[in-house]
C-alpha cells in the first residue's frame, strides 16, 4: 500500500514527459485535498409524517457520510483514467464531485474544458417527455445553446438507433433504449472531459460493439476520460492511468494493471475470471 | 506506462489549449455557492427553464381532448363555479363589479397557487437531471413559474372581456395592475423555491398543499373584498398580515376601480414579495448541494 502511494505523482509525471506533453499547460482535472461530506437520510421516502413521529421519539435519521477524504491527484488532457475500488469506496461520489454535481466540503477541484457525464444513477431524463425533448433539455442544462443541440441532434438520434421511438414519451422505452440514448448523448456532446460511471454495458451485443468503437474513436482524439467500472478487464484494456479508492481514501495511483492487481490483492480474491468480468 | 497507452495527437493538444473554460469547484461559503457565477449560469441557461416548461405543457396537453383550448376553458369553468358558489348559493348580492373583482383576483390567486404546486414538485420531478448534471437548480422552480405564467396568460382574455362587459372605469390607475402583478410574480417565485425545497425533505408536502392552498384562498380577498369586511366579525388585523392581502387589494383597486392604492399597501406588497423571494431563494440555494444525495 505504502509502495503504491509513493508512486503517486511520480509515475504520471514521468509518463507525460515521455509523451512530450507540457504537464502544467495541459491539466484536465486537478483534485486537491478533496473532502466530500454529505448528510443523508436513512429513510426511503422522507415525509412530514415520519418527521413528526421521530420528533416524538427523539430519533434522528440523518447521518453524515464522509465519502471522500484527502484525495489529491491531477490528470492531463488525453488521459483515460480508471477508478477502481469496492462498493461504497467513493468512486461515484468522486465522479459527481468532478462533474460539479456534489461540490467539495473541503479542498478544490479544477476542471479544464467541457464535462459530459454518463452516470450510473440513472439518466437525466423525464419519462413523460419524448426522446427528442429529453435530448434538448439535457443539452440545454449542460450549457449548450439550442442551435448547438440541434446540430448534434441527428447524429445522436442515429447513433442510438431508436427509429420512431425518438418522438415517443420515454416511459415507452425499454431499458436498452434508455441506455443507448444516454450513451449517445454523453459521447456526442463533444466533451473535453467525459465521465463514465458503470455505464458501458449499454444495449445488446451489437450496440456494445458500436459503443466500444465510439470509445476507441474518442480515445483516438485524446479526449480525457474518467472511467468507473467493476469490470476490471475494461479498466485494464481501456485506461492508461488508474487510481484506487478504498473507504474514501486514495490508496494508489499508477498503471491500470498494477492498480487492478493491487486492488484484487487487497480484496484477496485473486485474478480469477469472475473478478475480471464483473466484481 | 503500459503498452495500451493511447497516443496523443496534435489535435488533442490543440483542443486542450482551446478548452479555455475552467471550472473550479470549492467548498460553499456559509452553505452558498458563489452567487455571481450562480446567477450568470442561470441566465446563460435560461432557455433550459423555458424549454422544460414548454415540454411539460405539451406533455400535459397531449393527454386531453381539448388540448391547448383547456387553457381558456379552465378559467371560464372556474368563473362559472364561483358564480354559482358566491352568487347563488351564498345568497349574497353579487353585483357585476363584485363578480369582476372575484374573477380577476381568482385568476391571480390561481397563478400563485400554480407557482406553489408546480414549484413544489419541480425539483423532485427533475431528480434524474439533478443527479446527473451540474446546473443552477433554481432553474427548476423558475421553470414552474414560467408554466404558471403561461397558464395565467389566457385568463387575461376573460379578464378583458368581463372588464368591458361590466364597464369598469379605465384610466391611469388601471395600469397599476402591471406592477401589482409583477410584485405577485416575485412572491410566487419565492414560494416556488420554498416549496420546491420542502418537497425534497418532506415528500408528502404536495399532499398537504391542496388544503393549504384552499384555506389560503378563503383567507385572501378573493371571494370577499376588503370593503365587505368593514365592521364584520372577521375584520381582524390578522387578515391583513396575509401576504396576498396587499397584493390583491392593489390589483383589484387598479383593475376594477381605476384607483391607486395607499402607499402602505404597495410597501406591504413589495416587502412580502422581496422577503419571500430572498428568503425562499436563499433557503433553496443553500440546500441545493444536498439535493443530489437526497433525491
Amino acid at each position: 500500500m505504502v509502495e503504491l502511494a509513493e508512486q503517486e505523482g511520480m509515475e504520471p509525471v514521468e509518463a507525460r514527459k515521455v509523451l512530450g506533453i507540457d504537464v502544467t499547460d495541459q491539466v484536465a482535472v486537478k483534485v486537491e485535498k478533496l473532502d466530500v461530506i454529505y448528510r443523508t437520510s436513512y429513510e426511503k421516502v422522507p415525509t412530514f409524517k415520519s418527521a413528526l413521529k421521530r420528533m416524538g421519539k427523539g430519533e434522528r435519521v440523518v447521518k453524515e457520510v464522509l465519502a471522500l477524504h484527502d484525495v489529491s491527484f491531477e490528470i492531463t488532457h488525453g488521459t483515460v483514467l480508471g477508478i477502481v475500488g469496492h462498493n461504497g469506496a467513493g468512486k461515484s461520489t468522486l465522479m459527481r464531485a468532478i462533474a460539479g454535481i456534489l461540490p467539495p466540503s473541503a479542498g478544490r477541484i479544477e476542471v479544464h474544458g467541457r464535462i459530459s457525464t454518463l452516470l450510473a444513477l440513472g439518466v437525466g431524463f423525464n419519462p413523460a417527455l419524448s426522446g427528442r425533448e429529453n435530448v434538448m433539455l439535457g443539452g440545454l442544462a449542460a450549457g449548450l445553446s439550442r442551435e448547438e443541440v440541434n446540430e448534434r441532434y441527428q447524429v445522436i438520434a442515429d447513433f442510438a438507433e431508436l427509429g420512431e421511438f425518438i418522438e415517443m414519451p420515454m416511459r415507452t422505452y425499454s431499458s436498452g433504449m434508455f441506455s443507448r440514448l444516454a450513451f449517445s448523448v454523453a459521447v456526442h456532446m463533444e466533451p473535453d472531459v467525459l465521465i463514465i460511471d458503470e455505464a458501458l454495458s449499454a444495449g445488446d451485443a451489437k450496440f456494445k460493439k458500436k459503443a466500444a468503437q465510439k470509445m476507441d474513436e474518442l480515445m483516438g482524439q485524446a479526449r480525457t476520460m474518467l472511467l468507473v467500472s467493476h469490470a476490471l478487464g475494461t479498466i485494464k484494456e481501456m485506461c492508461n492511468d488508474a487510481i484506487w479508492l478504498d473507504h474514501g481514501r486514495l490508496m494508489g495511483r499508477g498503471d491500470p494493471g498494477e492498480m487492478v492487481d493491487a486492488y484484487l490483492h487487497h480484496l484477496d480474491v485473486g485474478d480469477d475470471a469472475t473478478a475480471m468480468e464483473d466484481l | 506506462m503500459s503498452s495500451t497507452t493511447p497516443t496523443l495527437s496534435a489535435n488533442a493538444v490543440e483542443r486542450a489549449r482551446q478548452s479555455a473554460e475552467v471550472r473550479v469547484f470549492e467548498p460553499h461559503k456559509v452553505g452558498l455557492p458563489p452567487m455571481r457565477r450562480y446567477f450568470k449560469d442561470m441566465w446563460a441557461r435560461r432557455s433550459f427553464a423555458n424549454e422544460l416548461s414548454r415540454a411539460e405543457m405539451r406533455a400535459a396537453q397531449t393527454n386531453t381532448f381539448f388540448g391547448r383550448l383547456w387553457l381558456v376553458i379552465n378559467p371560464l369553468l372556474l368563473a362559472a363555479v364561483y358564480f354559482l358558489l358566491v352568487g347563488i348559493l351564498s345568497g349574497a348580492a353579487l353585483t357585476p363589479t363584485k363578480f369582476a373583482h372575484l374573477l380577476v383576483t381568482l385568476f391571480a390567486f390561481y397563478f400563485v397557487s400554480n407557482c406553489i404546486t408546480g414549484g413544489a414538485t419541480s425539483v423532485v420531478k427533475g431528480s434524474k437531471l439533478v443527479m446527473n448534471q451540474a446546473f443552477p437548480r433554481a432553474l427548476l422552480p423558475m421553470s414552474a413559474v414560467r408554466t404558471a405564467l403561461r397558464r395565467f396568460a389566457p385568463t387575461l382574455i376573460v379578464t378583458g372581456a368581463i372588464m368591458v362587459l361590466v364597464h369598469v372605469p379605465l384610466g391611469l390607475g388601471t395600469l397599476m395592475a402591471i406592477p401589482s402583478f409583477l410584485i405577485t410574480m416575485v412572491f410566487g417565485a419565492g414560494m416556488a423555491m420554498l416549496f420546491g425545497t420542502l418537497q425534497v425533505y418532506f415528500r408528502d408536502t404536495s399532499a398537504f398543499l391542496p388544503y393549504f392552498v384552499r384555506i389560503w384562498l378563503y383567507l385572501s380577498p378573493v371571494i370577499w373584498t376588503a370593503e365587505d369586511m368593514v365592521g364584520k366579525k372577521f375584520d381582524l388585523p390578522i387578515i391583513k398580515v396575509n401576504p396576498l392581502y396587499p397584493m390583491f387589494v392593489t390589483y383589484n383597486d387598479a383593475l376594477i376601480m381605476d384607483k391607486i392604492s395607499a402607499p402602505w399597501m404597495w410597501a406591504a406588497a413589495s416587502g412580502w414579495a422581496l422577503a419571500a423571494f430572498i428568503g425562499g431563494g436563499l433557503y433553496f440555494i443553500s440546500r441545493e448541494r444536498e439535493f443530489s444525495v437526497r433525491l
